[in-house]
């Protein structure tokens, strides 16, 4: 079996190109769940106290809000555009599964955002400071409801429930709304999506205030101040929280997408009392010969960690790589049949399939169609199987999983000790102001937040390759037969678009914090 | 005097608001331009819709259905 016409620079451009915007696109949302947050935190002090401190306080963090904002507004329509150009079989392929959820987003971001965000930037003396405060807070919490959506949409794919495929329509439909938006994927996804963006505000509210700090501007100091023990606070219940949520997702990784999390530990040969891989050498160039060793060399680990983590029993089974190819029991007891057989049956269901249309469109019979359509549903679940050339396009690519995933836990925690280390120093009535080394390492932080944040979704994306949907449908069969110099050309487009965008909203952030209290 | 009325004050509340923007005025610009570029440049002329494209209105299951069982050669 091989893919036939599609170039495959094609699907790597095409790839490559919704990485890029969906990497670009992620550089913003975080920032506006976790300052929209933030900033209302401050309102709420404006509020309780009657204090005109607070209300310049939040007023400074609410015009870095609108520049972030500002900057984030559309980049993900061009998400949409990629799907339509470059996905097209995929996107006709989930139907209004993937419509709804999108088009729910779109209508919550317009109405309640663009309504509630001109509240809290225009209606400082025109309305009451309760309904102020409550636009404040609906701002965020309408950006977070939009994030919602998506994240359900991007959980579909991952774990799609829910649906029913339609031969006639070629359409995947929906049967549950709420088997789709209330999926477990679905929450643990958003839960640590959302808490790990509040993460990422309240490291930039701590790096801020600390560049306050450091450059000893006293018009801002007790607002720096302020603002780095809120943020500290708002930081260290995040980082926690998206440490419990980031379990909760591993173990449900490890229930539906346990190749994603053989990928995540560089686990080629699994079995019960499973230990975490701490750190191992893993190449970051080169694909692992999972086939012939035992496991990755020089590895220091936890013991029964990975065991507790995938099924909650130290004694528990995880399937490795290898096993997950030549299929397991799971540790229900359920058999995952290997992949040759789910090859076999994938191949089965896309010639049914075939078969139903043709034998339709000659005006076949209810007693024809009907076996065909039962062979069908037997077999659709491995539909996209049916696509695999060989059982290596089965594993993704280890090095960037392994690592992307150390580097996003490894920074998780620095951020926990971190935050922890500042509220410390405060409760003991330390001056962190006069402390530079402090000051400095929290701006340094910044930048390691995004690449935390970026990491985590090189994990989630990277892991479940080659499925653009979960064992349905593959990239090599999703992507449009489209030149590979198309998608190239717009991809250098992008990029230096994205670019010119990014050095704007650098010079226009920074020229406002320079600015500090002074609009 | 009579009361101002919820769509008078809503009216008021975007034309002020905008009218006294100083930063917003650079962000309105940056958003205005930026969704030209998305909207005008690379929608039109560089993300057509594929499918519509390649096949007619009520074909279009079975275009994707050729496209998806085209991809594989026993």
């Amino acid at each position: 079996m091989y893919l036939l016409s599609i170039d495959p620079a094609a699907i790597d451009w095409a790839r490559a190109q919704f990485a890029l915007t969906a990497i670009y696109h992620w550089l913003f949302v975080p920032l506006t769940l976790g300052l929209g947050l933030i900033m209302a935190i401050m309102e709420t002090k404006y509020y309780r106290t009657g204090d005109v401190f607070w209300r310049k306080t939040a007023q400074f963090w609410q015009r870095l809000f609108g520049i972030n904002f500002a900057m984030g507004v559309a980049t993900g329509i061009i998400l949409e555009f990629e799907f339509g150009t470059n996905w097209s079989n995929y996107s006709w392929f989930v139907g209004d599964i993937f419509g709804a959820p999108l088009a729910i987003e779109g209508i919550v971001a317009f109405f309640m955002e663009s309504t509630f965000v001109a509240v809290m930037y225009f209606g400082w003396e025109k309305v009451s400071k309760g309904f102020h405060l409550a636009s404040t807070w609906l701002t965020g919490i309408g950006a977070t409801i939009s994030a919602w959506w998506i994240l359900v949409a991007n959980s579909w794919m991952q774990y799609p429930v829910g649906c029913e495929f339609n031969p006639d329509t070629m359409r995947n439909e929906m049967t549950s709304f709420l088997d789709v938006a209330l999926s477990p994927y679905a929450v643990d996804k958003f839960c640590h999506t959302v808490t790990s963006a509040w993460v990422i505000g309240a490291v930039f509210v701590v790096a801020v205030s600390a560049w306050y700090l450091l450059k000893k501007r006293e018009a801002e100091r007790e607002m720096a101040q302020k603002s780095l023990r809120i943020g500290a606070i708002v930081g260290l219940i995040a980082s926690v929280l998206a440490a419990i949520t980031g379990d909760e997702s591993a173990y449900k990784v490890a229930e539906v997408q346990p190749m994603k999390l053989a990928a995540m530990e560089a686990l080629y040969n699994g079995g019960p009392d499973q230990s975490l891989t701490a750190v191992a050498w893993v190449n970051p160039f080169v694909q692992p010969d999972y086939q012939n060793e035992e496991e990755a060399p020089l590895r220091i680990a936890i013991p029964y960690g990975l065991s507790f983590l995938a099924t909650r029993s130290l004694h528990g089974y995880v399937p490795g790589v290898n096993d997950i190819l030549k299929g397991y029991t799971r540790e229900d007891g359920m058999v995952e049949p290997s992949v040759q057989e789910k090859m076999e049956r994938g191949r089965s269901a896309i010639e049914t399939l075939a078969a139903y249309r043709q034998a339709k469109a000659e005006g076949a019979d209810e007693a024809t169609l009907s076996p065909l359509l039962s062979t069908l549903k037997e077999d659709f679940p491995y539909f996209g199987y049916g696509y695999i050339r060989d059982e290596s396009e089965l594993v993704p690519y280890i090095p960037i999983n392994f690592w992307a995933f150390r580097v996003m836990v490894g920074l998780g925690t620095l951020f926990i000790l971190f935050f922890a280390f500042i509220l410390f120093l405060d409760w003991k009535k330390k001056d962190i102001a006069s402390m530079n080394w402090l000051l400095i390492a929290a701006i340094i932080l910044l930048p390691c937040a995004y690449i935390c944040s970026e990491s985590g979704w090189l994990v989630a994306e990277f892991g479940r390759q080659p499925w653009t949907i979960q064992d349905m449908l593959p990239v090599g069969a999703s992507v449009s037969n489209i030149g590979s110099s198309a998608v190239a050309t717009t991809f250098w487009l992008f990029l230096v678009l994205f670019t010119v965008l990014l050095a704007v909203e650098i010079s226009i952030m920074l020229k406002q914090i320079k600015r500090g209290l002074n609009k | 005097m009579a009361k101002e009325g919820f769509w008078h004050k809503a009216f008021h509340l975007y034309y002020d608001g905008f009218r006294q923007m100083t930063l917003g005025r650079t962000l309105w610009l940056v958003i205005g331009i930026k969704l030209i570029i998305i909207f005008v440049v690379l929608k039109i002329f560089f993300f057509p819709d594929f499918i519509s494209h390649h096949a007619n209105e009520g074909e279009e299951a079975d275009f994707v259905a050729t496209e998806l069982s085209h991809r594989v050669i026993p």
